[in-house]
């Protein structure tokens, strides 16, 4: 029932849009495409250099966080917090001092920002199939996927107080 | 089936063509609707309405299917091993399968019946009984696994089972065999009189599901062939088909046909449940097996118990009656009101149906004809409410529908025949291919049916499929049962046996479906919660290998010290903790099953290396691009060596 119902939709509405009367908002959807590929511009990128090394801090990902605005003060109990959580869930391919499984999260403050770094934690495959710099980074591991770890906002919040840490 | 679909669409875009700048769409729908495969037709990406649990017969395990589409989801492992799963293999479930008897490979699952709250199935558990050794599995449906299986002492070819109460308060397992009780060493010959019947009420903790035999009814030595609960007004009672009343002991095919009429046996278990609970019961000495796996623990324990509590029906009067039903009957069916009992002689033309509230009526105005063993037997008459008067050959089993209509399946005459509570007509039959068995209508053994589809299960299918050699598929088939016409829709191949089955719409199970285990719930005593803790210990001759898994690695993957003649335990946690991402493992050599390790599971398979050299071992269960690169190496050397015991990820051992 539901197939025939959803068949005779789409070709209901096919031949209805050849009967005329569609053509204004085929138009709409065209600008509005437009209007997103505008957006997106200023990262400065050096090509040359590999995903993990290259510098974007406007990139802020694709996921539940959208905009954060962190303290100048590092909040101490936030980074043991964080550094507990990080050692339980992500050391079994992220390793502090040195490329492991995956990219070393330390430095990563200075070539992301906090959004992107959440987002890839809460939301990793979404953003490894849509954020460009997801993509890059999935290709330059060998297609060794981030795994995503169930992490609650606040205990991703607090892995990223834990990576302010490292330099 | 493409066929179908595809002129249909051909002949849905011409319509639409001719018709498109004009509202006639609905029109066409209408005239559409009588197709059978729109009607099964599921759009890839979607769900089904409705889970059935189809039993595996022979093959002891239950499998998931969807309705309307007949597709195969899962088959759970129940009482015989599955190396696809590991279960019974490993050693966190292989306690599942002990017995008094030992370690049980298989069993022959028959009757799953979902949980019930006030009358209606509540999608918590499905109950199924193990024939053979005799058995009463549990599934916990948030994790459609077996999560607890008990034996049943007493009992042999455990038949009349696994059906629950209206509030899940029992799950009862009544003996097909009668047997000496207890068991001992006696003349087959001497069976008459001799040898006992147990039907077993299993309490169900009501918050955690846990089962324990509250107490056995000693009933006379015939073969409990099956039961239903009562339900509504007859809440409290238990009904219990019988056959071979004759209390013979071989050539049963002729011997146990003798006589006119068997009976069902009505059980008042509230009455008897308020006899144990002041007291009463003897307690006899037993030995039968209770294993229960513990989710947070991964793992089963099996626990010997020692005595059961049984009942004397003599001991406890106006519990127990005798209700004569002609020619060995088998389904033995409560319609949803609980006024009906419907009894199916299997070898008899007619369908007797007894009326509670007539039964209830002939107890008190004692309206007997005798007794069998001290046991009352009601006249025929005083509890009869009617008779479907030659339906078919071979009556079975009976559901219904909720809207007044029961559903008889025929094993001789190949059929389901639809008729009428109360005035008995029959007004509708369909043949089944061939020779179904049971039949089930989601809710149809509750008081509240969903009476849109019933499943029709058959034992033969001969030319129905491309043949396989001489063992070709069993069927399951899919009526529509919404009009008043039945009308089939689908036959589609099963997993062994489809013996019966147990439906439930999906919206009552899949909220509660789990994704994955919570890493810092698991209390495994060998889990690895992070690859920091990864290791490997020596005790004497066992080696305790504490490894993880993550996309795409072991840890460690590089293991060296082992010694020919070790026993290893590699204990594996998975630490991924997303929905869907297991990872299996495997070792050369080892005798035994595979692991399939669920996210944040921990799970061990034992390795008993016989031979010198560096062995592989690697994931079974593709994870990710990097699958093929999760492996590592195991050295094993001579049993008098002195390598030492070292582990490592990401470096050479030195």
């Amino acid at each position: 029932m539901k197939t025939t119902l959803k068949l005779m939709t789409i070709l209901f509405a096919a031949i209805l849009m050849n009967c005329g009367g569609k053509e204004e908002k085929k138009k709409e959807g065209f600008s509005y495409e437009k209007k997103e590929t505008t957006t997106k511009t200023e990262v400065k990128k050096d090509e040359s250099l590999p995903p993990s090394k290259q510098i974007d801090l406007s990139n802020k990902g694709i996921g539940p966080i959208k905009s954060l605005k962190l303290d100048d003060k590092i909040d101490q109990e936030m980074v043991a917090h964080g550094a507990e959580v990080f050692k339980k869930l992500c050391t079994a391919c992220h390793r502090v001092d040195k490329k492991f499984i995956g990219p070393s999260p330390a430095g990563i403050m200075e070539r992301r920002t906090p959004e992107w770094v959440m987002n890839m934690i809460l939301n990793p495959v979404e953003m490894t199939q849509k954020d460009p710099l997801a993509k890059a980074l999935l290709i330059e591991f060998n297609g060794a996927p981030m795994a995503n770890q169930n992490l609650s906002e606040e205990d991703s919040r607090a892995i990223l107080e834990y990576f302010r840490t490292l330099k | 089936m493409k066929n179908i679909l595809k002129s249909f669409v051909a002949l849905l875009s011409v319509l639409v063509a001719f018709t498109s700048c004009n509202d006639t769409s609905k029109k066409n729908a209408g005239a559409l609707s009588g197709s059978a495969a729109e009607k099964v037709y599921v759009n890839p990406g979607e769900h089904d309405e409705f889970y059935a649990f189809i039993s595996g017969g022979f093959s002891g395990q239950l499998s998931v299917y969807g309705l309307p589409s007949g597709r195969l989801f899962k088959v759970i492992p129940v009482f015989s091993q599955d190396a696809e799963k590991a279960w019974g293999y490993n050693e966190e479930t292989k306690p599942m399968l002990n017995t008094s008897h030992g370690f049980i490979p298989w069993d022959d699952s028959h009757h799953p019946d979902i949980s019930q709250t006030n009358g209606v199935i509540d999608g918590r558990y499905v109950f199924i009984n193990g024939n053979n050794t005799p058995r009463i599995a549990k599934i916990d449906l948030s994790v459609f696994e077996t999560t607890e299986i008990i034996e049943i002492p007493n009992s042999a070819g455990n038949h009349s089972s696994a059906f629950v109460t209206e509030n899940t308060e029992y799950v009862v397992a009544g003996t097909r065999f009668s047997v000496p009780v207890p068991q001992k060493d006696m003349p087959i010959k001497d069976y008459k009189g001799n040898f006992k019947g147990a039907l077993t009420f299993i309490a169900v903790e009501p918050e955690h599901g846990h089962m324990d035999i509250k107490f056995q009814l000693i009933m006379p030595g015939f073969d409990y062939d099956l039961s239903h609960p009562g339900r509504g007004k007859s809440h409290g009672w238990f009904f219990f088909s019988t056959y071979n009343t004759e209390e013979a002991s071989t050539l049963m095919e002729v011997n146990a046909s003798q006589n006119d009429k068997d009976f069902i046996a009505a059980v008042n278990w509230k009455k008897i449940e308020e006899y144990v609970n002041n007291g009463g019961g003897t307690m006899m000495p037993a030995n039968y097996a209770h294993n229960v796996y513990d989710e947070s623990t991964h793992s089963a324990t099996s626990t010997m118990k020692k005595e059961v509590l049984t009942v004397n029906p003599l001991d406890v009067p106006g519990a127990v009656f005798l209700m004569p039903t002609p020619k060995s009957p088998h389904g033995c069916d409560v319609d949803p009101s609980g006024e009906y009992i419907v009894g199916s002689g299997k070898l008899s033309a007619n369908l007797t149906v007894h009326s509670f509230t007539k039964m209830l009526s002939a107890i008190e105005n004692k309206e007997f004809a005798g007794d069998a063993y001290g046991i009352p037997i009601i006249n025929f008459e005083s509890s009869l409410a009617g008779v479907v008067e030659q339906p078919g050959l071979g009556p079975l089993h009976t559901e219904f529908d909720g809207k007044g209509n029961a559903y008889t399946t025929f094993f001789i005459s190949s059929e389901v025949v639809k008729w009428k509570l109360g005035t008995w007509e029959v007004v509708d039959r369909q043949p089944c291919f061939y020779s179904v068995g049971h039949l089930m209508i989601p809710g149809g053994n509750s008081q509240k049916p969903f009476g849109k589809y019933v499943v029709a299960m058959n034992k033969i299918t001969k030319d129905r499929y491309l043949p396989t050699g001489p063992e070709v598929t069993q069927s399951a088939q899919l009526y529509d049962i919404s009009g008043d016409k039945m009308e089939l829709l689908l036959d589609f191949p099963t997993v062994g046996e489809p013996h019966y089955a147990a439906g439930c719409p999906a919206d009552l199970i899949k909220p509660r479906s789990k994704k994955l285990f919570k890493l810092e719930d698991n209390n495994h005593p060998y889990a690895t919660k992070t690859e920091a803790d990864a290791k490997v210990v020596r005790d004497g001759k066992t080696v305790h290998v504490y490894m993880t898994t993550i996309r795409s690695h072991f840890a460690p993957d590089n293991i060296e010290g082992i010694k020919v003649g070790d026993k290893v335990y590699f204990h594996i946690t998975n630490l991924e903790q997303d929905y869907d991402v297991p990872h299996g493992v495997s070792m050369i050599g080892a005798n035994t099953s595979e692991l399939l390790i669920m996210p944040g599971q921990t799970e061990t398979f034992v390795w008993e290396p016989k031979q010198v050299g560096v062995w592989p071992f690697y994931c079974t269960d593709f994870c990710s691009a990097l699958h093929q690169e999760m492996q590592g190496y195991v050295r094993v050397s001579p049993a008098n060596s002195n390598t030492p015991l070292r582990w490592s990820l990401g470096e050479d051992i030195e």
